[in-house]
């Protein structure tokens, strides 16, 4: 298993030449700014659906922010807009200093399935992304079994998507998500279909991955406990039409261990969390 | 091969000897003539002995179906690509294949001999006539039936139309080409086969009519005999394609 508390000197292997940033020491300047995003649904013959109302959080560069909140509040929505993948009825997202109007091809996403090619290989499915992007060198090839290695699936290259479980699959999804050294890492429910264990792994490996790349992540999910372990700040969407119910900074110390989980500050931000989400009062 | 997977194939096979057996002892005990029908050994015998003329005869029924059959694939891909993408095409192309789909072919091959004369050009547009219908309707299926989640991920990489189609819906669809090239290949040899019975000077089904002209029973049944073999050579040539083109799909067995 992946050791997350693992000392990280400057002899550790860089990532395929991404600069390390341990989440601690990285400027804490605004990378992304979501202003009075708001998201109405066209619908034939009936009134729009909205689906945010309006959202305004900053995200840090560095920093992984989870958003978490009910089923059907509109949490996929607002990933999708920040994705460029549809457009926002009004508001302002900005990311990296540009306006978000379209796919970005430094965003890496990581969707609820594995959503693998059937037809490529474990390591094809990881090169997709540069292959569109037109640069699948060697380099790219050593990043892509470099980042195999480090999920655990040296190995498994030449496997097949159908060869391999859930959780392996989501690997695959994770790496291929990284291989083009994003800027942004985009996850929707990432671990939402996997078992309890398995998902306890991968939030390491994810903290894992994000120390040594120095990514900045949003992470969607309906989890208090992963929104918790594994965010620098949790923002908690109110029930559809989304609103920013409250944003918890966790400031619990990375790397972060699975001790964490019980330790009393962790319960009272997890009953924060809870709090704003309307379950206990 | 599996000792299952053996013994499934076993039971068509005992089947089919156990028939060919009742229908040898039917012809011996009735002494029916062998015109109206042959026994399976006569059949047999026949099928071996005149081989050099069945060969020769197959030729031409051989080269009907696969150029048809080609030239299906070569029309009908394409075609299908516009059905898939394109609305336009969609609402205007495709109730028009159905519509002409539903001509009966046997009907409209006279009008085919008329156009394109006795020779094996009329054959092969018979056949492409019957093979193109599934391979349009199952191209367009496959395409269509691309997974949204692999559409999406290609366009939050800023993958280009032209991406999008020859890494993405193409390998999708692959599964559907296939099974769509399975019945065309079938469907082509009968075209042709519609196509020597109307007007034709060679193939196994101008040798099958030419042989019941002559009364020579035992000769037209052997001509069945060939035209189901190449039948089922050719299916079996594509199902070889497919296993070669898709390794993933035999990854995913076992
Ligand atoms: N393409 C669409 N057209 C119309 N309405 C949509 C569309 N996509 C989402 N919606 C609506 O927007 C609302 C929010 O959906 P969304 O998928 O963002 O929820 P979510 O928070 O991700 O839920 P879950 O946690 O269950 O995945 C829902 O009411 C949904 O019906
Ligand atoms: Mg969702």
């Amino acid at each position: 298993m992946i050791d997350s508390t693992a000392p990280r000197g400057p002899e550790q292997p860089r990532l395929g030449g991404a600069t390390i940033v341990s989440p601690a020491d990285s400027p804490r300047r605004a990378f992304g700014r979501f202003e009075n995003v708001h998201k109405a649904f066209k619908r034939p013959g009936q009134t729009p659906l909205t689906a945010i109302e309006t959202v305004t959080f900053d995200l840090q560069s560095g920093q992984l922010i989870s958003l978490l909140g009910p089923s059907g509040c509109g949490k996929t929505t607002f990933l999708r807009i920040a994705a460029g993948l549809i457009p926002k009825t009004s508001g302002i997202v900005e990311i990296n200093g540009a306006e978000v109007e379209r796919p970005q091809p430094d965003f890496g996403m990581v969707f609820q399935q594995p959503n693998l090619m059937p037809w490529r290989t474990v390591l094809k499915n990881v090169l997709f992304p540069v292959e569109i992007q037109g640069d699948a060198d060697g380099r790219a090839v050593q990043r892509a079994a470099e980042l195999l290695s480090l999920v655990g699936l040296s190995g498994f290259e030449h496997s097949y998507p159908a060869q391999l479980s859930g959780g392996m699959q989501q690997r695959v999804a994770l790496c291929r998500a990284l291989v083009h050294q994003p800027k942004l890492l985009l996850m929707d429910e990432p671990f939402g279909a996997l078992d309890e264990l398995t998902r306890m792994e991968m939030q390491d490996l994810l903290l894992d991955i994000r120390a040594k790349t120095g990514a900045t992540l949003m992470l969607v999910t309906h989890s208090i406990s992963e929104a918790v372990y594994l965010s620098d700040r949790v923002a908690v969407f109110s029930p559809r039409p989304a609103r920013i119910a409250d944003v918890i900074a966790v400031d619990l110390p990375y790397p972060r261990r699975p001790e964490a989980r019980y330790a009393p500050e962790f319960t009272e931000l997890e009953h924060r969390a809870s709090r704003a989400l309307g379950i206990t009062r | 091969m599996t000792p299952q997977n053996l013994t499934r194939s076993l039971y068509p096979l005992v089947g089919i000897v156990v028939i060919l057996a009742l229908w040898q002892l039917y012809t011996w005990l009735s002494g029916i003539s062998p015109l109206v029908l042959p026994s399976p050994m006569e059949i047999g015998s026949v099928s071996i002995k005149r081989h050099d003329l069945l060969l020769q005869q197959t030729w031409p029924t051989f080269i009907e179906t696969v150029l048809g059959f080609a030239l299906a694939l070569l029309i009908g891909v394409p075609l299908a690509v516009l059905v898939a993408n394109s609305r336009l095409f969609n609402l205007v192309l495709y109730p028009i294949l159905v519509a002409t789909q539903s001509i009966p072919k046997v009907a409209i091959a006279p009008i085919i001999l008329v156009w394109f004369g006795l020779g094996i050009s009329s054959k092969l547009a018979l056949a492409f006539l019957v093979a193109f219908f599934p391979i349009v309707v199952d191209t367009a299926a496959g395409l269509q039936a691309t997974p949204p989640g692999l559409l999406e991920l290609a366009h939050a990489l800023c993958a280009s139309r032209r991406q999008v189609f020859f890494k993405v819906q193409m390998p999708a669809a692959l599964p559907f080409i296939f099974a769509g090239s399975k019945v065309a290949i079938t469907l082509a040899v009968i075209g042709a086969v519609i196509g020597e019975f109307v007007g034709s000077m060679a193939g196994l089904g101008n040798l099958v009519l030419a042989a019941n002209s002559q009364l020579d029973g035992p000769l037209a049944w052997a001509a069945l005999v060939w035209l189901s073999a190449l039948g089922i050579l050719l299916f079996a040539a594509i199902a070889l394609v497919e296993w070669l083109m898709m390794p993933w799909e035999r990854a995913s067995q076992h």
